[in-house]
């Protein structure tokens, strides 16, 4: 039962202090500044290499 | 040296399959046994014959798509396949009769109803999510598949496990799960699949050539890894022998039905959410000709997904043994659980903003956009139903079952006929479609189908709470359940012909899809000449 309380109260505060800062975080990273360009890049990707893959020369770009 | 071992396993497998043959100890088990010996052995000989042969190299400048072919048969197949047994259920709760005492313990509803869940779920669903993420990730990462023939190891161990949920469930080895019926033997078999698949969908990623991951990756990779989670703690048993098909859960009483539903949910929330998810974010892009609305959106929408579904399970418990906190946790965050859901549906349709003269002369993009809308529509109904007050009226009642298959038919099925309409052509290398007006028909039967389907559950599902809960001035129950039955026969009788409906339109749609792998030149214009009807 001590494990059951411990594990109890962890998950009440600190790791849904943890959990929602990390959300908190992932929203605050998305709207970085300059996000926009790299995700307009990002969103492209379905319309590269829908044929054959990468060359193995070539670098990630 | 591969082949070697390959052989000397093999060999012991067919070996251990005969004895178990030999010791089964109930039928489904000795059924097993057959297939396991037939196949370990089929695959023995396989190898023996190829040993010593040059194996010809792969090339790594081409995406490794017969899998993903072979994946799209797979799919069309368990399609009709599960939809035809959910027919059969249907007129077999219209019609009891149905339930043909020859086929008594076999065929009869009991039995086959976990036969039409898994089928349409598992296989149907299950292999066009494995195709589809092979075909994306693919795509996506500028990268053949990783791990050579493991693909196929994955494609074919899974249609294995199909073969053998099955026939268990027709011979009444079932663990008595909900959506994870099958025993020990063949959950450690999916285990195995799944860790395959897991490995050849990481692998890919990690060598990939495009320095961000896509989205659509996020949804899948998500789905895999907390399937795994889901299937192998949920079912943590032990066997009661080696050579029988009987286990004895590790969990009891509550706990084991609150992990019963932490699974049960989050097979709805990942399996049939976040893995269709990544296929609305990678199809409906390529059909619009566009990219997804917003970027920023999607990574929000994936984060929210998964940190609020996974606790969203106690709400299939209400009024139970459960503690009422959890109870009203899980209610709480299948409420929030809105949100994210939205957002996704918001995020899928406006992709087509600019572009909505498609819907006019696509019917593949309807097809899509309709499977969002039916998403929307059940994400709402949903967390409506997760609320005690209106739970207590709805659980139990076929209320559920409406909002399941509104669910499973308007946003899985139509999304999934959505890819295969985008994969056959693109994977057969053909022009177009063989016939964009059966496309058309596909659609109307699938969604007039589907209207029928949920109008009539939600009749008879309000109709029998009521009839449950009715109590005359003494506060005696009015009716038995006989009475609720007697009074649903209509209702049911309009959901066998949804399904008839819906199950015509994927004959229809399989059909297509023959006629354009075999390149018969059709009879209508591309679709990109085509003159929009004014």
């Amino acid at each position: 039962m001590e494990k059951y309380s411990f594990l109890r109260e962890f998950a009440d505060s600190w790791m849904l202090l943890a959990l929602f800062a990390f959300f908190i975080g992932v929203i605050a990273w998305v709207f970085r500044p300059g996000s926009s360009t790299t995700y307009a890049d990002t969103a492209d990707i379905p319309f590269r290499h829908a044929e054959k893959p990468a060359n193995p020369e070539e670098t990630r770009t | 040296m591969s082949n070697t071992l390959k052989l000397i396993a093999l060999g012991l497998i067919t070996l251990v399959a005969m004895m178990g043959i030999n010791f089964a100890r109930d039928l489904a088990y000795m059924v097993h046994a057959i297939i396991i010996m037939l196949v370990a052995g089929g695959m023995f000989i396989y190898t023996l014959r190829k040993t010593g042969e040059p194996v010809p190299a792969t090339p790594s400048n081409e995406y490794f798509d017969s899998v993903v072919r072979a994946g799209v048969i797979a799919t069309s197949f368990w399609g009709v396949v599960g939809f035809l047994v959910g027919v059969v259920i249907a007129l077999q709760l219209a019609f009891p009769a149905l339930n043909f005492e020859v086929l008594q313990g076999y065929g009869n509803f009991g039995r086959l109803r976990p036969l039409h869940t898994s089928a349409v779920i598992f296989a149907f669903g299950g292999n066009a999510l494995i195709c589809t993420s092979f075909y994306v990730v693919q795509r996506t990462s500028a990268a053949r598949l990783w791990g050579g023939n493991l693909a196929w190891f994955v494609f074919w161990g899974y249609q294995l496990f199909i073969v053998l949920a099955a026939t268990g469930y027709l011979l009444g080895a079932t663990q008595s799960k909900e959506y994870a019926e099958p025993e020990w033997m063949v959950d450690l078999w999916l285990t195995i699949v799944w860790v395959a698949y897991l490995a050849v969908f990481l692998g890919t990623i990690i060598k990939r050539k495009e320095p961000h991951i896509y989205v659509a990756n996020w949804f899948y990779l998500s789905f895999i890894i907390t399937v795994a989670m889901l299937h192998v703690v949920n079912n943590l048993a032990i066997p009661v022998s080696f050579w029988g098909s009987r286990s004895v859960s590790a969990f009891t009483g509550v706990q084991d039905a609150m992990t019963q539903w932490w699974y049960g949910h989050n097979a709805v929330g990942f399996f049939l959410t976040a893995g269709f998810l990544g296929m609305m974010y990678y199809f409906v892009p390529k059909q619009a000709g566009r990219p997804v609305y917003s970027y920023k959106l999607s990574i929000i929408h994936f984060w929210a997904l998964i940190f609020i579904y996974i606790w969203a399970g106690p709400h299939h418990l209400h009024y139970t043994a459960l503690p009422d906190w959890a109870s009203t946790l899980g209610m709480v965050f299948s409420i929030v659980l809105w949100m994210p859901s939205w957002g996704g549906m918001i995020n899928g349709l406006m992709t087509l903003s600019g572009a909505w003269d498609k819907l006019r002369t696509d019917p593949v993009i309807r097809m899509m956009v309709i499977s969002i809308g039916f998403y929307g529509m059940s994400t709402f109904e949903g967390p409506m139903m997760s609320i005690r007050a209106v739970n207590s009226l709805s659980h139990y009642t076929d209320w559920t079952i409406g909002h399941v298959h509104s669910g499973a038919l308007g946003w899985n099925g139509m999304i999934t006929f959505g890819c295969l309409y985008f994969l056959v052509p693109a994977l057969w290398k053909r022009d177009r479609l063989y016939s964009l007006s059966m496309v058309s028909w596909h659609f109307w039967l699938a969604t007039i189908g589907i209207v029928l389907y949920a109008a009539s559950m939600w009749v008879t599902g309000i109709l029998e709470g009521l009839m449950w809960r009715e109590v005359d001035a003494n506060g005696f129950l009015v009716n038995s359940f006989a009475d609720t039955v007697a009074a649903k026969f209509p209702m049911y009788v309009v959901r066998a012909l949804g399904g008839v409906m819906y199950l015509t339109g994927a004959l229809i749609m399989v059909y297509n899809l023959w006629m354009t792998v075999r390149g018969v030149p059709a009879k209508e214009q591309n679709l990109a000449t085509a003159v929009p009807a004014e």
